[in-house]
């Protein structure tokens, strides 16, 4: 019997769900509703009459009215204005709406959410809504903390309760469910009582209220003399900050609360306890209580971008700032598909002229180079002495400072290519050390130049250019570096015009050289090798955050 | 929305609104490569530190591996219950963990080779809006629309 009449009210408040999915044939649904409520059959019967013609057939009639198609009533309904922007909204979906519909960030965000509220909302196996009944009143149709996160733990693929809590109290942040006494919107493990938020009002539907809607809501609930309704601090103060700022429309504002406030008396009352709820959690999502996340908020970078006119954007024929200079789907292409098709083999064609790698090889590089550098990922493995951040001590760092002591595995990075080695400075310093005994020093000072040059401000490069031009290059250069006559040629033209880049040829084939020769040279002598055994040695530890890649296969192919 | 540049200061990839990441030429700025895959924005990109590739993060509440050499993704880092988008993205320094942050105010440390959830940066009271891996790789410090900068160890 419990049950029972669980189920019963449970259909009752969640109606406004099935009314939105079958808004059509509304009636049906709400006769169900009808047959299966017995207690409050009389009030509701009242309401109904009085609500006015078009939504005589509908129980929890404004708000099946507000969801439904025809919200376009006569009568005033408990969210009156908010009704009429969204009918406003759904009139030209060519404006705002369908822009935010579609590419709002959030929308899939909304979406994954609403689907997970589709299966909590299922007759069977969703989360069981019951009426709980105190001492003095009736709360109904609520379910509590533990039942959901019991439910997500079955049914979701969650691995424990935290991050069950987690994902419910960012389901509650966007207002898809709210505590029944609270205007915090968040998930606790216990016997506190939630209510499910009506999809009319869920965030998905491109709110953004505006004040004066607010202005209304908090005006109504001023005229309703009921403890629960009554107006939370920080309420009273945005209330009387909006008073102030709507001086002048003051008056209308009034009126209109009144307005609502009376269509509100009429109904039944637990349908009204749960509407009242609901609208509350609607700005509770949208005017947080200080302190608490507001989930609508956008990246500003993001909002500037949506909110854009897209046509002031065409007339303008300038690309959008921070924007796009070849967007993939431009103006022209929806214009003429045929361009765009013909881009697209173009691009497929450019795609299949390339030389690429098989993803197994890839793979396999990516394995190899971790199993080489994991021993400098210190998020991997232990470091010598321990990660300051970690241990709170501060020798790792008092030790780089020395500068005394090199590690051994610094050192043996060195061997794993010349870039490793040119880009520790005690590693370049000992290399140049080296080549000054081979008398070839000049090729990695060219090098080292020419890539010194690429940093400089756009002023200074002409004259760094000539400079690099006269000391390794030109005919009474002081240090003259042995390069290709090609690449030498090349550069005598682009000295022309010397730019940043004027020096990459030749300072590539500089490179080569060293690496194929002085490089390979220096790591076979013995200064290499003495330098290596000098350094301290260290036994390294793992940590366990991750597994041994010993056995393991990818899994993309 | 993003930018990274390659660890040879010779290219650099770009994450767009349009859902497709491009590989650019520093030098004479031509796109040379495009990469698509994902289903909404690309918030974060992040360079593999052997430069070969890069990670990318996007509202579709996934990460992306791409291969600039094979041309085409890698891997996707998702999860039926991570349902919000990332702001951004780095690797550490061997290149095993790709750590994200979230708009569900979580950080995520993901097993790039493994493609498995390695472990949970939780704290923050709001977005997690950026990302940073120091360069000695000690540490990991993220910032988020919380007022906060967390230095994780």
């Amino acid at each position: 019997m419990v049950s029972m009449s669980g189920d019963r009210q449970r259909s009752a408040s969640t109606s406004v769900v099935q009314e939105v999915s079958t808004s059509k044939d509304s009636p049906s649904a709400s006769t169900s509703t009808v047959a299966g409520s017995s207690n409050c059959s009389k009030d509701k019967k009242m309401s109904g009459t009085s609500s006015g013609p078009t939504m005589g057939h509908v129980l929890p009639n404004s708000l099946a009215t507000v969801c439904g198609s025809n919200g376009m009533a006569p009568a005033p309904s408990a969210v009156n204005s908010l009704t009429r922007r969204a009918t406003a909204n759904a009139a030209n979906p060519s404006e705002q709406g369908q822009l935010h519909n579609e590419e709002s960030p959030n929308h899939i965000v909304y979406r994954k959410m609403e689907h997970i509220i589709e299966r909590m909302q299922d007759d069977n196996a969703g989360v069981s809504v019951k009426n709980v009944k105190t001492f003095m009143n009736k709360i109904p149709s609520v379910f509590t903390g533990t039942d959901l996160t019991n439910w997500m733990l079955k049914n979701l693929d969650v691995t424990d309760q935290a991050e069950a809590l987690h994902l419910a109290h960012l389901m509650s942040a966007h207002g898809y469910f709210f505590p029944v006494e609270d205007h915090i919107l968040t998930v606790k493990n216990d016997g506190t009582l939630y209510r499910f938020q009506t999809p009319y009002f869920w965030p998905s539907n491109c709110w953004e209220p505006e004040n004066t809607d607010y202005a209304v809501y908090l005006c109504k609930r001023t005229m309703q003399n009921k403890a629960r309704l009554e107006l939370a601090d920080y309420e009273a103060e945005n209330l009387a900050r909006l008073q102030k700022m709507f001086s002048r429309k003051w008056e209308f504002i009034f009126m209109q609360a009144e307005a609502q406030s009376r269509v509100d008396k009429k109904r039944d009352k637990l349908e009204r306890k749960v509407l009242d709820s609901q609208e509350r959690a609607f700005w509770d999502v949208h005017r947080p209580v200080p302190g608490c996340v507001n989930t609508t908020e956008m990246d500003i970078k993001k909002a500037c971008r949506m909110h854009r006119p897209i046509k002031s954007a065409r007339h303008l024929s300038v690309a959008v700032a921070g924007g796009r200079i070849s967007p993939s789907v431009s103006e022209v292409d929806i214009q003429c598909p045929a361009a765009t098709i013909q881009k697209e083999i173009e691009f497929l064609r450019k795609k299949l002229a390339r030389t690429n790698i098989k993803v197994s090889k890839v793979a396999e590089s990516y394995i190899s180079f971790y199993e080489q550098y994991v021993e400098y990922d210190p998020f991997v493995t232990c470091t010598e002495p321990l990660n300051p951040w970690v241990s709170d001590t501060l020798d790792f760092w008092d030790q780089d400072k020395s500068g005394k002591e090199i590690q051994l595995k610094r050192v043996r990075r060195w061997a794993f290519s010349l870039q490793e080695l040119l880009k520790d400075p005690v590693g370049k310093e000992h290399f140049t050390k080296f080549l000054e005994k081979e008398f070839s020093s000049e090729n990695l000072k060219f090098w080292e130049a020419a890539q010194d040059l690429k940093a400089l401000p756009s002023s200074q490069v002409g004259a760094r250019a000539m400079e690099i031009w006269n000391e390794f290059l030109g005919p009474e250069a002081k240090c003259p570096v042995n390069v290709d006559s090609k690449s030498h040629e090349a550069t005598r033209l682009a000295m022309d015009k010397p730019d940043r880049w004027t020096f990459d040829r030749a300072a590539a084939h500089v490179y080569h050289l060293m690496r194929s020769d002085s490089y390979s040279r220096y790591l076979r002598s013995e200064m290499y090798k003495d330098f290596l055994s000098g350094s301290k040695k260290k036994v390294t530890g793992r940590s366990f955050i991750v597994p041994r890649l010993s056995n393991f296969n990818l899994t993309s192919n | 929305m993003s930018l990274s540049l390659s660890p040879d200061m010779r290219t650099f990839v770009s994450g767009a609104c349009d859902a497709s990441a491009k590989l650019w030429d520093v030098r004479d700025g031509m796109c040379r490569q495009t990469f698509s895959g994902h289903e909404s924005d690309i918030n974060a990109i992040g360079f593999f530190p052997n430069g070969y590739a890069f990670a990318t993060g996007s509202d579709d509440a996934t990460c992306r591996l791409f291969d600039i050499r094979a041309d085409q993704e890698l891997a996707m880092y998702s999860h039926d219950n991570i349902i919000c988008g990332i702001t951004s993205v780095a690797f550490s320094k061997s290149g095993r963990l790709l750590l994200a942050g979230y708009d569900d105010f979580n950080c995520n440390v993901w097993d790039s080779m493994r493609t498995e959830r390695a472990g949970v940066l939780a704290g923050h009271d709001n977005r997690v809006s950026c990302l940073g891996v120091t360069e000695d790789g000690m540490a990991v410090a993220t910032g988020s629309w919380d007022s906060f900068l967390k230095i994780w160890n």
